[in-house]
């Protein structure tokens, strides 16, 4: 019998480590006692988005959303909803401001300005069963590629469509794919970037990891266009979830006649294979990763000549990344109008004109909806932040948010109606990356979260190129001098200087787009940069050498509990009598503002 | 599993419509079947489980088969509501598995409404 219910719960990455995978189990075994399993389907989906609040539990063709589903909640759940029909209310979404429960997912505005266009499938398939992936038009673009249009014809469809690179170069996907077309060489490879190295970012683990043969179809497209017949996908070790599923996929593709000899039996031959990194940033750039599938240390080169004509072992290479692959089966499926209809710019003349479809973000830091997002080129920040991601959590004000990852930029609250799209980003200073957004509060120091973020990418440079190597290290230096309240303006000129030389000379993109926070702090928030230097404080209280911690006597109750949490044992103080800090042995590690409930501890 | 040619590839796509329209939540028929307390005594779970058997043997696959809460006319369960893309829905009442296929394929698969077995045509506002 087909089931009449479709329970699909989230096995991501976040869901699972909320144990996802025991409510699920719990799920099946309370169906199956109930007399449920002929009628009720169990599906293991990708992730769904809405991390902040998993484990997640969305049932179809009801469209009730549960959040932050326990064992313990399944047989209230399986009863109320299952069995009789009504929603379980517990466990139904609560806006976080307050208000009445939600049960329909539509309903939720986490969801409801959402477009889906490489998240399409987002949790309604079993990512590890390709016929879940067909039964949703799966391969049949590829279908209709290998049966009614020439190369040409495919390339210039994506051309027309506007498709921009979606790892953060934004360069235009039909472009690279014509020049690797017209490359000569009878041995070509089209290649999956799926390093994502950005700490923070999941847009590209959560594609592999919920809808992998999207990935597959889009770069079986690909190598059908440039005339190529061996693939890989390089994914960093750090994902093995990924790297599992996209593995699954491809003996799944294989055993279907998907990928290999004579696919859909149209005389077309593709193959691919997982290549696994060992996690450096620096090999999500183009020229490194293709040295590190090569086996070679992971460094970049120049490339004045291009890796379409001489890429992986010197050949012919055709590099996407995995949300790019992951759009391209929808636009040839439903044409390049349709597809070019969303978003910015015109595309029609030139290809850079504009920004076209949809963008995935992986959104973090001090908003209350953290997760995973698609919307339209052009939506605002502010939409993003304040409709999708629900605002600031209680008690903290908007201060900036930095879009495309540790080398991205801080933009600040005047531009929060910026459309975002590649171009606007990057007038503004900062740039689309891979799509990582961090909300940052109003308590946040801006000299330290520059600091926070070239001490990453200080690390992570590849050392090659003296710029980026001997840069970063000199931002990193006065960075901290800054926050330690011991520069000068001339410090300030010198990072300023730096930075600009660091952006124009480096060898790759690593080593150009890290300046990026501190040029944007120097650009919008300069004030506070100055107020370290001149006034040695720093305004947001982050600058552990510009602040001390003091409790407010007339606000202290004596009720002992940051004296009981301070590691140094630097509080005293009798119990129900005002405590103080012993300001010489305290290491300022903010513990005791936590813990204190009367909000008696005082950070200048 | 041998390999696909063009037309397998379809047709398992076609095969699979109960599956899609059932994650999508969206079809041209659905078939809600009322669970309150007052339609479980009265044998909502074997008009429920004959409309699985009937809607899966007529091989109906734009057709949504759901539950939902009482349906307010505890005296008239087990009941059921037939909505059909276009027309008004329709409920009803005092069911058995019988009459509920009957339902099945005069109304569903034929389209035309069972007058004697049914309250009331486009009585209920719905969405």
């Amino acid at each position: 019998m087909e089931p009449r219910l479709s329970v699909l719960i989230c096995s991501g990455t976040g869901c699972a480590s909320n144990k996802s995978m025991e409510v699920m189990d719990a799920l099946r075994k309370e169906i199956a006692t109930r007399g449920l399993e002929q009628e009720v389907e169990v599906v293991q989906t990708g992730c769904q988005g809405f991390c902040a609040v998993g484990p997640i539990v969305y049932v179809q063709p009801d469209d009730v959303f549960y959040q932050q589903v326990g064992v313990k909640d399944v047989p209230r759940l399986v009863e109320e909803h299952f069995l009789k029909g009504r929603p379980y209310k517990d466990k139904l979404y609560v806006p976080p401001m307050g208000g009445m429960p939600i049960p329909k997912l539509m309903d939720i505005p986490f969801f409801k300005s959402q477009v889906l266009v490489a998240l399409r499938n987002k949790g309604l398939i079993d990512p590890e069963k390709i016929e879940d992936y067909i039964a949703r038009d799966g391969y049949q673009a590829l279908a209709r590629v290998l049966t009614e249009m020439k190369p040409e014809q495919v390339i210039e469809c994506v051309t027309k469509s506007g498709l921009r690179g979606r790892g953060g170069g934004g360069f235009p996907t039909g472009v690279k794919w014509a020049s690797a077309r017209k490359a000569s060489g009878d041995i070509k490879y089209v290649l999956c970037n799926g390093d994502e190295g950005d700490p923070g970012a999941f847009m590209d683990r959560s594609i592999m990891e919920g809808d992998p043969h999207s990935v597959l179809e889009g770069m079986c497209i690909a190598a059908f266009a440039v005339g190529s017949s061996q693939g890989y996908v390089y994914v960093r070790k750090e994902y093995p979830l990924a790297v599992q599923r996209i593995e699954v996929a491809i003996e799944q593709a294989r055993e279907f006649g998907l990928l290999g000899k004579d696919i859909l039996g149209a005389g077309f031959d593709f193959d691919v294979e997982v290549r696994r990194g060992a996690g450096a940033f620096v090999c999500g750039e183009s020229t490194a990763l293709m040295a590190s599938i090569e086996g070679n240390p992971g460094e970049p080169r120049a490339k004045y000549i291009h890796t379409v004509d001489a890429g992986l072992w010197n050949r012919p290479s055709c590099l996407n990344n995995v949300e790019t692959f992951a759009n391209v089966p929808m636009i040839l499926q439903r044409g390049w109008e349709w597809f070019s209809s969303i978003g910015t710019g015109d595309v029609s003349q030139d290809p850079w004109g504009g920004s076209k479809g949809t963008k995935v973000f992986s959104i973090a830091g001090d908003v209350n909806n953290t997760g995973l997002i698609e919307v339209p080129m052009g939506t605002t920040l502010r939409e993003i932040v304040f409709d999708i991601a629900g605002g600031l959590p209680e008690g903290k004000r908007f201060k900036a948010v930095q879009t495309g990852g540790p080398s991205g930029g801080f933009l600040p609250e005047s531009l929060l109606n910026l459309p975002v799209d590649f171009d606007r980003l990057v007038e503004a200073g900062s740039m689309m990356g891979s799509g990582g957004m961090v909300v940052l509060g109003h308590d946040k120091c801006m000299v330290d979260s520059a600091k926070f973020f070239i001490d990453f990418t200080a690390d992570e440079s590849c050392g090659k190129c003296t710029p980026c190597r001997i840069g970063s290290k000199i931002m990193l230096q006065s960075l901290e001098k800054i926050s330690e309240g011991k520069a000068t303006e001339e410090d300030v000129e010198q990072l300023e200087r730096v930075a600009h030389e660091v952006a124009n000379l480096s060898l790759c993109g690593l080593g150009k787009s890290a300046p990026n926070p501190v040029l944007t702090a120097l650009r919008y928030f300069r004030d506070e940069v100055m107020a370290h230097v001149h006034e040695k404080r720093c305004p947001a209280g982050e600058c552990k050498a510009l602040i001390t911690y003091s409790i407010d006597a007339g606000k202290c109750t004596g009720c002992t509990l940051c004296a009981k949490n301070c590691p140094t044992d630097c509080i005293t103080g009798e119990r129900k009598a005002a405590h103080a800090i012993v300001t010489d042995r305290c290491i300022k590690c903010g513990s005791c503002k936590i813990v204190c409930n009367f909000d008696a501890v005082v950070v200048q | 599993m041998p390999k696909l040619s063009i037309e397998d590839l379809k047709k398992m796509r076609e095969d699979a419509a109960r599956k899609r329209i059932l994650r999508d939540g969206e079809s041209r028929v659905r078939i809600t079947i009322h669970m309150g307390t007052c339609g479980i005594m009265s044998g909502a779970r074997d008009v429920l489980k004959a409309v699985l058997s009937e809607v899966e043997a007529s091989d109906l696959k734009d057709t949504i088969v759901t539950t939902s809460g009482c349906a307010g006319l505890c005296s008239r369960e087990p009941m059921a509501t037939v909505e059909i893309a276009g027309h008004a829905p329709v409920k009803y009442v005092d069911l058995t598995a019988e009459k509920v296929v009957r339902i099945v394929k005069e109304h569903i698969a034929g389209g035309t409404v069972v007058q004697e077995l049914a309250l009331a045509v486009g009585s209920e506002m719905t969405r």
